[in-house]
Protein backbone atom coordinates (compact mmCIF):
# COMPACT_ATOMS: atom_id res chain seq x y z
CA UNK A 1 0.00 0.00 0.00
CA UNK A 2 1.74 3.06 -1.21
CA UNK A 3 1.07 6.15 0.96
CA UNK A 4 1.15 10.10 -0.42
CA UNK A 5 2.54 11.78 2.37
CA UNK A 6 1.33 15.11 2.28
CA UNK A 7 0.35 17.82 5.31
CA UNK A 8 1.80 17.45 8.79
CA UNK A 9 0.59 15.30 10.46
CA UNK A 10 -0.93 13.00 8.79
CA UNK A 11 -3.57 10.21 10.15
CA UNK A 12 -1.48 6.89 9.87
CA UNK A 13 -2.84 4.30 7.70
CA UNK A 14 -4.47 1.37 8.97
CA UNK A 15 -3.46 -2.13 7.75
CA UNK A 16 -6.48 -3.69 7.05
CA UNK A 17 -6.65 -7.32 8.59
CA UNK A 18 -8.02 -9.64 5.75
CA UNK A 19 -10.11 -12.94 6.91
CA UNK A 20 -11.61 -10.82 9.75
CA UNK A 21 -15.57 -9.30 9.63
CA UNK A 22 -15.09 -6.26 8.58
CA UNK A 23 -17.37 -5.33 11.81
CA UNK A 24 -16.86 -7.00 14.91
CA UNK A 25 -18.54 -6.03 18.09
CA UNK A 26 -18.59 -7.42 21.68
CA UNK A 27 -20.85 -6.80 24.49
CA UNK A 28 -21.01 -3.61 23.93
CA UNK A 29 -22.60 -1.28 26.40
CA UNK A 30 -22.89 2.75 27.04
CA UNK A 31 -24.27 4.74 29.63
CA UNK A 32 -25.19 8.09 29.71
CA UNK A 33 -25.80 9.93 33.41
CA UNK A 34 -26.22 6.41 34.36
CA UNK A 35 -28.90 4.99 32.08
CA UNK A 36 -28.03 2.72 30.02
CA UNK A 37 -28.67 3.49 26.55
CA UNK A 38 -27.14 0.23 25.11
CA UNK A 39 -26.02 -3.15 26.95
CA UNK A 40 -24.68 -6.42 26.03
CA UNK A 41 -24.60 -5.78 22.01
CA UNK A 42 -22.58 -8.39 19.96
CA UNK A 43 -22.68 -9.02 16.29
CA UNK A 44 -20.54 -9.32 13.06
CA UNK A 45 -20.67 -7.49 9.54
CA UNK A 46 -19.00 -9.20 6.64
CA UNK A 47 -18.09 -6.73 4.01
CA UNK A 48 -20.50 -5.30 1.20
CA UNK A 49 -23.56 -6.66 3.31
CA UNK A 50 -26.49 -4.08 3.60
CA UNK A 51 -28.21 -3.74 7.28
CA UNK A 52 -30.68 -2.01 8.80
CA UNK A 53 -30.89 -1.22 12.28
CA UNK A 54 -34.53 -0.82 13.57
CA UNK A 55 -35.89 -0.28 16.72
CA UNK A 56 -38.13 2.16 18.39
CA UNK A 57 -37.50 5.72 19.33
CA UNK A 58 -34.68 5.95 21.79
CA UNK A 59 -33.75 2.68 21.30
CA UNK A 60 -30.27 3.57 20.95
CA UNK A 61 -29.35 3.13 16.98
CA UNK A 62 -27.76 6.61 17.02
CA UNK A 63 -25.72 5.76 20.05
CA UNK A 64 -24.73 2.17 18.29
CA UNK A 65 -23.55 4.60 15.42
CA UNK A 66 -21.78 6.73 16.96
CA UNK A 67 -19.74 4.26 18.71
CA UNK A 68 -19.07 2.47 15.33
CA UNK A 69 -17.70 5.69 14.07
CA UNK A 70 -15.74 6.33 16.75
CA UNK A 71 -17.29 9.76 17.99
CA UNK A 72 -18.14 8.15 21.35
CA UNK A 73 -16.59 5.61 23.38
CA UNK A 74 -18.48 2.67 24.64
CA UNK A 75 -18.65 2.58 28.66
CA UNK A 76 -17.37 -1.51 28.04
CA UNK A 77 -16.85 -3.91 25.29
CA UNK A 78 -15.09 -3.55 22.12
CA UNK A 79 -15.40 -2.61 18.80
CA UNK A 80 -13.02 -3.58 15.85
CA UNK A 81 -13.10 -2.30 12.16
CA UNK A 82 -11.13 -4.56 9.88
CA UNK A 83 -9.52 -6.27 13.12
CA UNK A 84 -8.72 -2.52 14.85
CA UNK A 85 -10.18 -0.27 17.25
CA UNK A 86 -12.15 3.00 15.44
CA UNK A 87 -9.80 5.39 16.76
CA UNK A 88 -7.46 4.54 13.60
CA UNK A 89 -10.17 4.60 10.63
CA UNK A 90 -10.69 7.60 8.24
CA UNK A 91 -12.91 4.61 6.28
CA UNK A 92 -15.88 5.00 8.49
CA UNK A 93 -18.34 7.24 7.48
CA UNK A 94 -21.35 8.71 9.50
CA UNK A 95 -23.89 10.25 8.10
CA UNK A 96 -25.79 12.46 10.47
CA UNK A 97 -29.44 12.76 10.40
CA UNK A 98 -31.09 15.75 8.10
CA UNK A 99 -32.31 17.69 11.15
CA UNK A 100 -28.93 17.68 12.82
CA UNK A 101 -27.70 19.91 10.04
CA UNK A 102 -27.41 23.75 9.68
CA UNK A 103 -28.31 24.27 6.18
CA UNK A 104 -27.80 28.09 6.28
CA UNK A 105 -23.96 27.50 6.99
CA UNK A 106 -22.31 29.34 3.74
CA UNK A 107 -21.25 26.19 2.30
CA UNK A 108 -21.83 24.72 -0.90
CA UNK A 109 -22.46 21.28 -2.13
CA UNK A 110 -18.82 20.89 -3.41
CA UNK A 111 -17.74 22.26 -0.38
CA UNK A 112 -19.54 19.64 1.67
CA UNK A 113 -18.36 16.82 -0.55
CA UNK A 114 -14.36 18.09 -0.24
CA UNK A 115 -14.48 17.74 3.23
CA UNK A 116 -14.83 13.93 2.91
CA UNK A 117 -11.41 13.95 1.83
CA UNK A 118 -9.88 16.45 4.73
CA UNK A 119 -8.69 13.15 6.29
CA UNK A 120 -6.56 12.03 3.08
CA UNK A 121 -5.41 15.36 2.83
CA UNK A 122 -3.94 16.04 6.10
CA UNK A 123 -3.53 19.22 8.10
CA UNK A 124 -1.79 22.64 6.13
CA UNK A 125 -2.51 21.26 2.77
CA UNK A 126 -4.72 22.17 0.24
CA UNK A 127 -7.02 20.09 -1.86
CA UNK A 128 -4.87 18.47 -4.55
CA UNK A 129 -6.21 18.03 -8.45
CA UNK A 130 -6.34 14.52 -7.67
CA UNK A 131 -8.63 15.39 -4.54
CA UNK A 132 -11.34 17.54 -7.19
CA UNK A 133 -12.03 14.48 -9.33
CA UNK A 134 -12.76 12.14 -6.52
CA UNK A 135 -15.16 14.83 -5.49
CA UNK A 136 -16.43 15.52 -8.69
CA UNK A 137 -17.19 11.64 -9.31
CA UNK A 138 -18.81 11.06 -5.77
CA UNK A 139 -21.35 13.89 -7.21
CA UNK A 140 -21.24 11.91 -10.53
CA UNK A 141 -22.33 8.92 -8.71
CA UNK A 142 -25.05 10.49 -6.80
CA UNK A 143 -26.36 12.18 -9.92
CA UNK A 144 -25.48 15.56 -8.52
CA UNK A 145 -22.70 17.07 -10.47
CA UNK A 146 -24.77 19.87 -11.78
CA UNK A 147 -25.67 21.35 -8.30
CA UNK A 148 -21.63 21.40 -6.99
CA UNK A 149 -21.89 25.06 -7.28
CA UNK A 150 -25.52 25.41 -5.43
CA UNK A 151 -25.31 26.87 -1.52
CA UNK A 152 -26.37 23.57 0.31
CA UNK A 153 -29.92 25.93 1.65
CA UNK A 154 -31.26 25.14 -1.42
CA UNK A 155 -31.53 21.18 -1.84
CA UNK A 156 -34.27 19.65 -1.60
CA UNK A 157 -34.24 16.72 1.11
CA UNK A 158 -33.35 13.99 -1.33
CA UNK A 159 -30.92 15.84 -2.91
CA UNK A 160 -29.17 17.06 1.09
CA UNK A 161 -29.00 13.21 1.44
CA UNK A 162 -27.47 12.46 -1.53
CA UNK A 163 -24.52 14.95 -1.07
CA UNK A 164 -23.56 13.01 2.10
CA UNK A 165 -23.56 10.13 0.06
CA UNK A 166 -21.22 11.52 -2.17
CA UNK A 167 -19.10 12.89 0.55
CA UNK A 168 -18.81 8.94 2.43
CA UNK A 169 -17.77 8.11 -0.99
CA UNK A 170 -15.08 10.76 -1.72
CA UNK A 171 -14.09 9.92 1.93
CA UNK A 172 -13.38 6.33 0.05
CA UNK A 173 -15.49 5.24 3.26
CA UNK A 174 -15.83 0.92 3.50
CA UNK A 175 -18.19 1.21 5.58
CA UNK A 176 -20.89 3.41 5.53
CA UNK A 177 -23.65 4.80 8.58
CA UNK A 178 -26.59 6.41 8.02
CA UNK A 179 -29.03 7.44 10.38
CA UNK A 180 -32.64 7.45 8.81
CA UNK A 181 -31.34 8.57 5.40
CA UNK A 182 -35.28 8.78 4.20
CA UNK A 183 -36.94 9.91 6.84
CA UNK A 184 -39.40 12.75 5.56
CA UNK A 185 -38.65 12.01 1.82
CA UNK A 186 -41.00 11.33 -0.94
CA UNK A 187 -40.97 7.93 -2.67
CA UNK A 188 -39.20 9.06 -5.70
CA UNK A 189 -36.30 10.52 -3.62
CA UNK A 190 -36.46 7.63 -1.31
CA UNK A 191 -36.09 5.52 -4.31
CA UNK A 192 -33.49 7.07 -6.17
CA UNK A 193 -31.33 6.49 -2.48
CA UNK A 194 -32.51 3.19 -2.50
CA UNK A 195 -31.00 2.89 -6.12
CA UNK A 196 -27.48 4.63 -5.14
CA UNK A 197 -27.33 1.91 -2.19
CA UNK A 198 -27.65 -0.80 -5.05
CA UNK A 199 -24.97 0.79 -6.64
CA UNK A 200 -22.63 0.70 -3.53
CA UNK A 201 -23.54 -2.65 -3.26
CA UNK A 202 -21.90 -2.97 -6.40
CA UNK A 203 -18.46 -1.14 -5.14
CA UNK A 204 -18.11 -3.66 -2.04
CA UNK A 205 -19.14 -1.44 0.61
CA UNK A 206 -21.10 -2.09 3.63
CA UNK A 207 -23.75 0.15 4.48
CA UNK A 208 -25.43 0.18 7.66
CA UNK A 209 -29.02 2.18 8.09
CA UNK A 210 -30.75 3.15 11.15
CA UNK A 211 -34.20 3.15 10.31
CA UNK A 212 -37.68 3.28 11.86
CA UNK A 213 -39.56 1.78 8.45
CA UNK A 214 -40.26 -1.66 9.40
CA UNK A 215 -41.31 -2.59 6.34
CA UNK A 216 -38.62 -0.47 4.06
CA UNK A 217 -36.45 -2.22 6.18
CA UNK A 218 -37.32 -5.90 5.43
CA UNK A 219 -37.46 -5.28 1.87
CA UNK A 220 -34.53 -3.77 0.95
CA UNK A 221 -31.86 -5.20 3.13
CA UNK A 222 -29.53 -8.33 3.81
CA UNK A 223 -29.86 -8.45 7.30
CA UNK A 224 -31.75 -6.58 10.44
CA UNK A 225 -30.62 -5.73 13.23
CA UNK A 226 -33.50 -5.17 16.21
CA UNK A 227 -32.48 -2.87 19.28
CA UNK A 228 -33.71 -2.02 22.00
CA UNK A 229 -31.20 -0.96 23.99
CA UNK A 230 -30.00 -4.47 24.01
CA UNK A 231 -29.87 -6.49 20.74
CA UNK A 232 -33.24 -8.54 20.46
CA UNK A 233 -32.48 -9.70 17.10
CA UNK A 234 -30.42 -10.40 14.10
CA UNK A 235 -30.43 -12.16 11.14
CA UNK A 236 -32.76 -12.02 7.54
CA UNK A 237 -36.15 -9.72 8.25
CA UNK A 238 -38.02 -13.04 8.55
CA UNK A 239 -36.10 -14.43 11.45
CA UNK A 240 -35.90 -11.14 13.34
CA UNK A 241 -39.54 -9.69 13.13
CA UNK A 242 -41.43 -12.40 14.66
CA UNK A 243 -44.33 -11.47 16.85
CA UNK A 244 -42.50 -12.20 20.10
CA UNK A 245 -39.22 -10.22 19.19
CA UNK A 246 -41.46 -7.18 18.09
CA UNK A 247 -43.90 -7.46 20.91
CA UNK A 248 -40.39 -7.04 23.27
CA UNK A 249 -39.02 -4.07 21.40
CA UNK A 250 -42.05 -2.19 20.68
CA UNK A 251 -44.29 -3.21 23.37
CA UNK A 252 -48.44 -2.88 22.27
CA UNK A 253 -48.06 0.06 19.68
CA UNK A 254 -47.38 -2.91 16.44
CA UNK A 255 -49.96 -4.85 14.87
CA UNK A 256 -48.72 -7.58 12.63
CA UNK A 257 -50.67 -8.74 9.54
CA UNK A 258 -49.80 -12.36 8.36
CA UNK A 259 -50.04 -12.03 4.94
CA UNK A 260 -48.57 -14.88 2.15
CA UNK A 261 -45.55 -12.64 2.01
CA UNK A 262 -44.61 -13.10 5.38
CA UNK A 263 -45.47 -10.93 8.12
CA UNK A 264 -46.47 -7.36 7.71
CA UNK A 265 -46.40 -4.32 10.09
CA UNK A 266 -48.63 -1.52 10.92
CA UNK A 267 -46.91 0.98 13.29
CA UNK A 268 -49.02 3.15 15.21
CA UNK A 269 -45.91 4.90 16.71
CA UNK A 270 -44.07 7.34 14.76
CA UNK A 271 -40.98 9.09 14.74
CA UNK A 272 -41.69 12.54 13.42
CA UNK A 273 -39.60 12.80 9.48
CA UNK A 274 -41.95 14.92 8.07
CA UNK A 275 -45.16 13.24 8.23
CA UNK B 1 -16.70 68.07 -5.94
CA UNK B 2 -13.66 69.79 -4.36
CA UNK B 3 -15.35 70.04 -1.13
CA UNK B 4 -16.31 66.49 -0.96
CA UNK B 5 -12.01 66.04 -1.17
CA UNK B 6 -11.79 68.76 1.34
CA UNK B 7 -14.30 66.83 3.61
CA UNK B 8 -12.64 63.40 3.39
CA UNK B 9 -9.04 65.12 3.54
CA UNK B 10 -9.38 67.81 6.13
CA UNK B 11 -9.34 65.09 9.21
CA UNK B 12 -5.91 63.89 7.32
CA UNK B 13 -3.66 66.63 8.44
CA UNK B 14 -3.61 65.58 12.03
CA UNK B 15 -1.19 62.28 12.70
CA UNK B 16 -3.61 61.32 14.92
CA UNK B 17 -6.43 60.65 12.67
CA UNK B 18 -4.13 58.65 10.57
CA UNK B 19 -2.82 56.55 13.13
CA UNK B 20 -7.15 55.97 13.93
CA UNK B 21 -7.92 55.06 10.66
CA UNK B 22 -5.20 52.55 10.43
CA UNK B 23 -5.96 50.97 14.04
CA UNK B 24 -9.56 50.88 12.82
CA UNK B 25 -9.29 49.42 9.15
CA UNK B 26 -6.68 46.95 10.78
CA UNK B 27 -9.38 45.77 13.68
CA UNK B 28 -12.30 46.00 11.43
CA UNK B 29 -10.05 43.07 9.23
CA UNK B 30 -9.12 41.06 11.98
CA UNK B 31 -12.70 41.36 13.82
CA UNK B 32 -14.43 40.41 11.57
CA UNK B 33 -12.73 37.63 9.67
CA UNK B 34 -12.29 35.51 13.83
CA UNK B 35 -15.93 36.52 14.09
CA UNK B 36 -17.01 34.41 10.89
CA UNK B 37 -16.30 32.01 13.36
CA UNK B 38 -18.43 33.47 16.09
CA UNK B 39 -21.47 33.97 13.89
CA UNK B 40 -21.39 30.78 12.60
CA UNK B 41 -20.60 28.99 15.91
CA UNK B 42 -23.21 30.70 17.72
CA UNK B 43 -20.50 32.01 20.34
CA UNK B 44 -21.46 35.96 19.94
CA UNK B 45 -21.89 35.47 24.21
CA UNK B 46 -18.91 33.70 24.85
CA UNK B 47 -17.17 36.42 23.05
CA UNK B 48 -18.41 39.23 24.57
CA UNK B 49 -17.99 37.69 28.43
CA UNK B 50 -14.42 36.97 26.48
CA UNK B 51 -13.56 40.57 25.94
CA UNK B 52 -14.93 41.83 29.62
CA UNK B 53 -13.53 39.24 31.18
CA UNK B 54 -9.45 40.78 29.92
CA UNK B 55 -10.31 43.91 31.80
CA UNK B 56 -8.31 42.59 35.30
CA UNK B 57 -5.91 42.05 33.14
CA UNK B 58 -5.82 45.41 31.98
CA UNK B 59 -6.05 46.84 35.22
CA UNK B 60 -3.35 45.11 36.41
CA UNK B 61 -1.31 45.84 33.96
CA UNK B 62 -2.25 49.99 34.44
CA UNK B 63 -1.59 49.45 38.09
CA UNK B 64 1.92 48.33 37.71
CA UNK B 65 3.00 50.74 34.79
CA UNK B 66 1.37 53.36 35.84
CA UNK B 67 -0.27 54.01 32.90
CA UNK B 68 2.41 53.19 30.45
CA UNK B 69 0.62 50.96 27.01
CA UNK B 70 2.92 48.73 26.51
CA UNK B 71 2.78 46.64 29.73
CA UNK B 72 -1.16 47.06 29.23
CA UNK B 73 -0.98 45.70 26.00
CA UNK B 74 0.89 42.32 27.50
CA UNK B 75 -0.92 41.74 30.57
CA UNK B 76 -4.45 42.13 29.22
CA UNK B 77 -2.75 38.99 26.32
CA UNK B 78 -1.99 37.08 29.36
CA UNK B 79 -5.54 37.72 30.73
CA UNK B 80 -6.96 37.13 27.76
CA UNK B 81 -5.42 33.78 26.83
CA UNK B 82 -5.85 32.31 30.32
CA UNK B 83 -9.56 33.42 30.49
CA UNK B 84 -10.08 31.72 26.69
CA UNK B 85 -8.51 28.53 28.31
CA UNK B 86 -10.40 28.72 31.13
CA UNK B 87 -13.83 29.22 29.33
CA UNK B 88 -12.49 26.76 27.30
CA UNK B 89 -12.43 24.21 30.15
CA UNK B 90 -15.82 25.31 31.33
CA UNK B 91 -18.80 22.60 30.52
CA UNK B 92 -16.62 20.08 31.46
CA UNK B 93 -18.40 19.65 34.78
CA UNK B 94 -21.54 19.56 34.96
CA UNK B 95 -22.58 21.26 38.19
CA UNK B 96 -24.32 24.11 36.08
CA UNK B 97 -25.12 25.09 32.37
CA UNK B 98 -21.91 25.97 30.38
CA UNK B 99 -23.61 29.95 29.41
CA UNK B 100 -24.30 30.14 33.25
CA UNK B 101 -21.02 29.38 34.31
CA UNK B 102 -19.54 31.99 31.83
CA UNK B 103 -21.55 34.36 32.78
CA UNK B 104 -20.96 33.90 35.91
CA UNK B 105 -17.29 34.31 35.27
CA UNK B 106 -17.24 36.86 32.78
CA UNK B 107 -19.24 39.25 35.46
CA UNK B 108 -16.96 38.60 38.53
CA UNK B 109 -14.47 39.01 36.62
CA UNK B 110 -15.59 42.03 34.97
CA UNK B 111 -16.33 43.51 38.55
CA UNK B 112 -12.76 42.40 39.88
CA UNK B 113 -11.58 44.86 37.07
CA UNK B 114 -13.81 47.68 37.93
CA UNK B 115 -12.59 47.30 41.51
CA UNK B 116 -9.18 47.32 40.59
CA UNK B 117 -9.51 50.57 38.28
CA UNK B 118 -11.77 52.47 41.27
CA UNK B 119 -8.44 52.19 43.34
CA UNK B 120 -6.55 54.44 41.20
CA UNK B 121 -7.16 57.92 41.54
CA UNK B 122 -8.67 59.49 38.57
CA UNK B 123 -9.95 56.53 37.28
CA UNK B 124 -13.07 57.52 35.96
CA UNK B 125 -11.60 58.92 32.63
CA UNK B 126 -9.28 55.93 32.33
CA UNK B 127 -12.55 53.27 32.95
CA UNK B 128 -14.18 55.00 30.22
CA UNK B 129 -11.10 54.53 27.77
CA UNK B 130 -11.12 50.52 28.73
CA UNK B 131 -14.79 50.17 28.24
CA UNK B 132 -15.54 52.26 25.01
CA UNK B 133 -11.95 52.75 23.46
CA UNK B 134 -9.79 55.38 22.90
CA UNK B 135 -8.80 55.13 18.91
CA UNK B 136 -7.50 58.40 18.79
CA UNK B 137 -4.96 57.64 21.57
CA UNK B 138 -3.47 54.98 19.66
CA UNK B 139 0.21 55.18 19.36
CA UNK B 140 3.02 54.22 16.57
CA UNK B 141 4.18 51.85 19.19
CA UNK B 142 0.49 50.06 19.74
CA UNK B 143 -0.32 50.20 16.32
CA UNK B 144 2.67 47.89 15.26
CA UNK B 145 1.67 45.36 18.01
CA UNK B 146 -1.97 45.59 16.02
CA UNK B 147 -0.49 45.10 12.89
CA UNK B 148 1.41 41.84 14.34
CA UNK B 149 -0.46 40.18 16.37
CA UNK B 150 -3.73 40.66 13.94
CA UNK B 151 -1.51 39.30 11.20
CA UNK B 152 -0.54 36.17 13.00
CA UNK B 153 -4.31 36.03 13.61
CA UNK B 154 -5.17 36.00 9.89
CA UNK B 155 -2.66 33.75 9.25
CA UNK B 156 -3.62 30.96 11.81
CA UNK B 157 -7.09 31.61 10.31
CA UNK B 158 -5.59 31.06 6.60
CA UNK B 159 -3.57 28.18 7.63
CA UNK B 160 -5.37 26.20 8.93
CA UNK B 161 -9.40 27.49 7.31
CA UNK B 162 -9.88 24.10 6.25
CA UNK B 163 -9.83 22.39 9.64
CA UNK B 164 -11.90 25.17 11.55
CA UNK B 165 -14.79 25.35 8.53
CA UNK B 166 -14.64 21.17 9.20
CA UNK B 167 -15.34 21.74 12.71
CA UNK B 168 -17.44 24.40 12.64
CA UNK B 169 -19.68 22.59 9.71
CA UNK B 170 -19.47 19.00 10.83
CA UNK B 171 -17.99 18.57 14.65
CA UNK B 172 -19.00 14.35 13.83
CA UNK B 173 -16.93 14.56 11.00
CA UNK B 174 -13.97 15.64 12.28
CA UNK B 175 -13.54 13.67 14.87
CA UNK B 176 -14.11 10.47 12.66
CA UNK B 177 -11.75 12.11 10.15
CA UNK B 178 -9.37 12.05 13.27
CA UNK B 179 -9.07 15.55 13.04
CA UNK B 180 -7.89 17.42 16.63
CA UNK B 181 -11.68 19.07 17.32
CA UNK B 182 -10.08 20.12 20.96
CA UNK B 183 -7.15 21.49 20.21
CA UNK B 184 -8.93 23.80 17.32
CA UNK B 185 -11.30 24.44 19.99
CA UNK B 186 -9.20 26.12 21.91
CA UNK B 187 -7.33 27.75 19.66
CA UNK B 188 -10.26 29.36 18.21
CA UNK B 189 -10.70 30.73 21.45
CA UNK B 190 -6.76 31.63 21.85
CA UNK B 191 -7.52 33.50 18.39
CA UNK B 192 -10.91 35.05 19.71
CA UNK B 193 -8.70 36.66 22.81
CA UNK B 194 -5.86 37.91 20.79
CA UNK B 195 -8.22 39.71 18.70
CA UNK B 196 -10.16 41.59 21.01
CA UNK B 197 -6.67 42.18 23.27
CA UNK B 198 -5.52 43.87 19.71
CA UNK B 199 -8.88 46.09 19.19
CA UNK B 200 -9.30 46.71 23.06
CA UNK B 201 -7.80 50.25 21.78
CA UNK B 202 -10.21 50.67 19.77
CA UNK B 203 -13.26 49.76 20.09
CA UNK B 204 -13.13 49.07 24.29
CA UNK B 205 -14.46 46.15 26.09
CA UNK B 206 -18.24 47.31 25.84
CA UNK B 207 -18.29 47.24 22.48
CA UNK B 208 -15.94 44.73 20.99
CA UNK B 209 -18.56 41.71 20.36
CA UNK B 210 -20.48 44.43 17.98
CA UNK B 211 -16.68 45.05 15.91
CA UNK B 212 -16.51 40.42 15.95
CA UNK B 213 -19.99 39.72 14.62
CA UNK B 214 -21.78 42.92 13.53
CA UNK B 215 -19.84 43.22 9.82
CA UNK B 216 -19.43 39.08 10.08
CA UNK B 217 -23.43 38.97 10.46
CA UNK B 218 -24.04 41.44 7.78
CA UNK B 219 -21.37 39.10 5.38
CA UNK B 220 -23.63 36.04 5.94
CA UNK B 221 -26.51 38.02 4.90
CA UNK B 222 -24.96 38.24 1.19
CA UNK B 223 -22.40 35.39 0.89
CA UNK B 224 -22.85 31.70 -0.29
CA UNK B 225 -19.51 30.36 1.00
CA UNK B 226 -17.23 31.05 3.85
CA UNK B 227 -14.33 32.27 2.16
CA UNK B 228 -16.22 34.98 0.85
CA UNK B 229 -18.10 35.93 4.02
CA UNK B 230 -14.67 36.29 5.77
CA UNK B 231 -13.39 38.93 2.90
CA UNK B 232 -16.66 40.72 2.90
CA UNK B 233 -17.03 40.79 6.70
CA UNK B 234 -13.41 42.43 6.76
CA UNK B 235 -14.14 44.99 4.35
CA UNK B 236 -17.43 45.61 6.18
CA UNK B 237 -15.80 45.86 9.10
CA UNK B 238 -12.78 48.01 7.87
CA UNK B 239 -15.30 50.39 6.35
CA UNK B 240 -17.39 50.83 9.05
CA UNK B 241 -14.47 51.93 11.24
CA UNK B 242 -13.17 54.38 8.47
CA UNK B 243 -16.97 55.95 8.18
CA UNK B 244 -17.20 55.96 12.09
CA UNK B 245 -13.70 57.89 12.35
CA UNK B 246 -15.52 60.58 9.65
CA UNK B 247 -18.56 60.34 11.92
CA UNK B 248 -16.89 60.56 15.25
CA UNK B 249 -14.74 63.90 13.16
CA UNK B 250 -17.48 65.63 12.17
CA UNK B 251 -20.05 65.29 14.62
CA UNK B 252 -18.13 64.83 17.92
CA UNK B 253 -19.38 61.58 18.61
CA UNK B 254 -17.17 58.87 20.64
CA UNK B 255 -15.74 57.04 18.05
CA UNK B 256 -16.02 53.42 19.53
CA UNK B 257 -19.70 54.06 19.60
CA UNK B 258 -19.63 55.72 15.96
CA UNK B 259 -18.16 52.89 14.20
CA UNK B 260 -20.23 50.20 16.01
CA UNK B 261 -23.28 52.70 14.87
CA UNK B 262 -22.03 52.30 11.01
CA UNK B 263 -21.18 48.72 11.63
CA UNK B 264 -24.79 48.23 12.78
CA UNK B 265 -26.59 50.35 10.21
CA UNK B 266 -25.37 48.52 7.45
CA UNK B 267 -26.31 45.59 9.18
CA UNK B 268 -29.98 46.76 9.19
CA UNK B 269 -29.84 47.85 5.73
CA UNK B 270 -28.80 44.47 4.82
CA UNK B 271 -31.14 42.49 6.66
CA UNK B 272 -33.61 44.47 5.21
CA UNK B 273 -32.82 44.57 1.37
CA UNK B 274 -30.18 41.53 0.80
CA UNK B 275 -30.68 39.70 -2.04
CA UNK B 276 -30.87 36.12 -0.90
CA UNK B 277 -31.62 36.12 2.88
CA UNK B 278 -32.98 39.61 3.08
CA UNK B 279 -36.40 40.59 5.11
CA UNK B 280 -37.60 41.63 1.51
CA UNK B 281 -36.90 39.08 -0.74
CA UNK B 282 -38.81 36.84 1.83
CA UNK B 283 -42.18 38.78 1.77
CA UNK B 284 -41.46 38.90 -1.26
CA UNK B 285 -41.44 35.09 -1.92
CA UNK B 286 -44.45 34.56 0.71
CA UNK B 287 -46.36 36.71 -1.21
CA UNK B 288 -45.61 34.71 -4.37
CA UNK B 289 -45.79 31.56 -2.98
CA UNK B 290 -50.20 30.78 -2.23
CA UNK B 291 -49.95 29.22 1.54
CA UNK B 292 -50.15 25.26 1.34
CA UNK B 293 -53.43 24.05 3.16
Amino acid sequence: MISRKRGLFRVPAVVHQEETPLLYTNDLAVSYNGALVLLGVSFAVTTGERIAVVGPNGAGKSTLFKVLAGVLSPTSGEVRVAGHEPGGHICIAYLPQRSEVDWGFPVTVYDVVMMGRYGKIGFLARPSKDDRAQVQQALAVVGMDGLAQRQISELSGGQQQRMFIARALAQEAELILMDEPLAGLDMPAQEQILEILDSLRDRQTTVMVATHDLNLASEYFDRLILLKAKLIGIGKPEEVLTADNLTEAYGGHLRLVETEDGIFVLQDTCCGGGH
Amino acid sequence: MDVVIEWILAPLRYPFMIRGLLAALMVGIVCATVGTYMVLRGMAFLGDALAHAILPGVAVGYLVSGGARGPIFWWALGAGILTALGIGAVGKGAQVKEDTAIGIIFSGMFALGIAIISTMRGYAVDLSHFLFGNVLGVSWADLTLTAVFGALVLLVVFGLYKEFLLLSFDPVLAATLRVPAEFLRYLLLVLIALTIVVSLQTVGVALMVAMLITPAATAYLLTQRMATMMLLGAFIGALSGIIGLYLSYYASVASGAAIVLVATAIFLVTLLFAPRRGLLRLWVRREEQPTTP
